[in-house]
């Protein structure tokens, strides 16, 4: 165990940063807080530069919310370093969190009480010990994190089961309108507030977010493998597993090959 | 713990089921039986006493009698409902609310007096076995006594049972305004203590309560005013402009204190429209809007201004409201969330049942390089304080 842990904060109201900071320099005075930022974005870039070892991410917050932060870490996050003990903050329950109590992702509800703060360092500390006796052990408390990661990012989207699904894609340049039936996208890519919808022929814009567009697009036919793409799954043609866990995808009418991430490797398995 | 979507399933059924279309049938049937049966013995009981023998056969007779009236009357002003409305379609004009009242039960109740007493002396005869005289033979007494007593119970019977009638319609009309004003209530209520806000806002008061106790108490006593306005909003009916302003710098400054410096506000509220009436709390949602979708989530926040304006034409004098927020602006793709769109609904509802088309609610992104969204709610001023500034200024 590092004789002094570091945290990263990421909760956009600055008093109950500081309030948590507060608490957390009662409850366990070693713990250093090496950043506190105040929105998603940052949550996830401070993160990879500094690789804290606990991250408290709060979950509403500007820019993209505490789960998509994490996502993002779990993506980008390098070879080799140990995956930071996340902790989420919510004020309600807003996620399907208490599922997750205790295991290698912990959540506290706002405000948080002082008890439950207490078992929550606790966890941390015997977690961060075990990992400090049994180094080998990182890459199995990745792979149970990204599960449980899986399981958050699913339960958010799939809340609307209903949602209609899109036929054709409507993408507007000056005043003509592009028709493009769903069947022939090879794959989305997300682009600031636009997503990029790439067919065998050509590439159209469409002013819509990754996020919105998503649960408008049936699951079975496309395939969330990275946290700013979404590929047709009848447009890979084969996949290749890399040494760092992720997918290298090759694509049926494009010369470019995709990545799917870590969180989404599994989705490519053999029969 | 319920998650926020059922919470919104919860308050998006109805407080009570409406009374079915078959149990509405069941009460018209019996009403029917009951006015036309009663009516049937009476006359039976009359009959009796005036001719003294034969009670069961003159009750066969009055009731077979009562029957085909009361089906010719029903038969009838059903089958002209259907032709009037039939018009009304092809003319394009909404069907009627109830069967067309007298107009179509003149013709009924005349075809009743005519066919309904040899209709019913007919049945009567089959079941009872006898043989009684064509009733178009007129001369007889029995036949004119029959004939008159027809005529009358026909009449009694529409009036009372048109009465029942109009007076179930009116109960389930003033039954349907209560449970509509009760679910908007429950409604409002749910929408303005919302957990997130509260928890958040509990959470605060807890950090600050260490940090800075007297702030905490300034804090806490703005969290009272909200929650005490927001309970009391559904008992009111209106209250001044400037009390609705200051809920509103409650509601932001306890937004200010979990934000900090990422929000600004402007409220400007001239002195002269500080007494105009408004409904409790209109503005809420509007202002929560601004600040849920737009400032919330914009990384840098943003200024949120709501402004009160007086506007004079020559027939009527308006009142604008606007809220304008300098956030993430309006998605491109409505949300699909569930009860995202609820708060404009809601304030679009209450302005339509207290102003019908006199007054509007617009919503529109804002193309000034600040960009966000500005919101414009325009409802007639009351006379009394639309007059000139110069006199109603002075207090």
């Amino acid at each position: 165990m590092t004789p002094h842990p570091r945290a990263l904060i990421a909760e956009d109201e600055p008093l109950l940063a500081a309030g948590l900071r507060a608490d957390l320099a009662a409850l366990w005075p070693e713990l250093q807080v090496v950043a506190t930022v105040g929105d998603g974005l940052q949550a996830s870039a401070q993160a990879l530069a500094l690789q804290p070892e606990v991250c408290f991410f709060d979950i509403r917050m500007p820019g993209c919310t505490g789960l998509e932060a994490a996502q993002a870490l779990a993506e980008d996050w390098p070879e080799g370093v140990a995956f930071p003990l996340l902790v989420f903050v919510t004020a309600y329950d807003d996620y399907a969190l208490q599922a997750f109590e205790a295991q290698a992702v912990d959540y506290l509800v706002k405000p948080v009480d002082r008890p439950r703060l207490t078992g929550c360092v606790a966890r941390l500390q015997a977690r961060l010990a075990a990992r400090a006796a049994v180094p080998a052990a990182t890459s199995d408390a990745l792979e149970q994190t990204l599960q449980q990661l899986r399981g958050l990012l699913g339960a958010g989207q799939g809340a609307n089961p209903t949602a209609p699904r899109l036929a054709v894609i409507q993408a507007q340049v000056g005043n003509l309108v592009h028709l493009v039936p769903v069947e022939d996208v090879v794959y989305f890519e997300a682009a600031d507030k636009y997503v990029r919808v790439i067919t065998a022929a050509r590439e159209h814009l469409i002013r819509m977010s990754l996020r919105e567009l998503l649960p408008q697009l049936d699951a079975q036919q496309f395939w969330q493998v990275h946290r700013g793409t979404v590929v047709q799954a009848r447009a890979v043609t084969s996949a290749r597993r890399e040494e760092s866990g992720k997918v290298t995808l090759q694509l049926r009418g494009r010369a470019e090959t995709l990545t799917a991430s870590r969180l989404y490797a599994h989705l490519f398995k053999g029969m | 713990m319920p998650t926020p979507d059922s919470c919104e399933i919860a308050a998006n059924a109805p407080l009570a089921p409406a009374p079915a279309a078959s149990a509405r049938l069941r009460a018209k049937v019996w009403r029917h039986v009951w006015v036309v049966g009663g009516l049937c013995v009476g006359i039976a009981i009359f009959l009796t006493v005036l001719e003294g023998k034969g009670f069961i056969p003159k009750l066969v007779y009055s009731l077979c009698i009562g029957i085909a009236c009361t089906l010719i009357v029903d038969s009838t002003r059903q089958a002209v409902a259907w032709g009037i409305n039939r018009l009304r379609a092809r003319q394009g004009q909404p069907p009627l609310a109830n069967r067309g009242g007298w107009s179509s039960a003149i013709p009924g109740g005349v075809l009743a007096v005519l066919m309904g007493p040899s209709l019913g002396m007919t049945l009567g005869d089959w079941l009872t076995g006898n043989q009684t005289p064509s009733l178009y033979q007129l001369g007889s007494t029995s036949t004119r006594i029959t004939l008159a007593l027809s005529v009358l119970g026909t009449v009694i019977s529409f009036v009372v049972i048109s009465t029942q009638e109009r007076l179930a319609t009116t109960r389930a009309l003033a039954e349907q305004a209560q449970r509509h004003a009760a679910e908007t209530q429950l409604r409002l209520l749910q929408s303005q203590l919302e957990p997130h806000m509260l928890f958040n806002t509990l959470a605060n008061l807890r950090v600050l309560i260490g940090l800075e106790p007297e702030r905490a108490q300034a804090m806490l006593d703005r969290l009272i005013s909200f929650l005490r306005a927001t309970l009391n909003a559904s008992r009111l009916m209106a209250h001044p402009l400037a009390t609705e302003f200051d809920r509103i710098s409650d509601y932001l400054a306890l937004m200010a204190v979990r934000m900090g410096p990422r929000l600004q506000v402007t409220l400007d509220l001239p002195a002269d429209l500080r007494d105009v009436p408004v409904p409790p709390l209109l503005l809420q949602p509007l202002v929560e809007n601004a600040i849920k979708h737009g400032l919330e989530p914009h990384v840098e926040g943003g200024r949120i201004t709501v402004i009160a304006r007086a506007e004079s034409r020559a027939e009527s004098n308006t009142l604008v409201l606007t809220v304008r927020d300098t956030g993430s602006g309006m998605p491109a793709a409505p949300s699909l969330a569930p009860g995202s769109h609820f708060g404009l609904a809601q304030v679009r509802e209450r302005l339509a049942t207290l102003h019908g088309q006199a007054a509007s609610l617009t919503l529109e992104p804002v193309a000034d390089g600040q960009g966000g969204t500005l919101v414009t709610l325009r409802m007639p001023l009351p006379a009394l304080l639309s007059k000139p500034q110069s006199k109603s200024a002075t207090p």
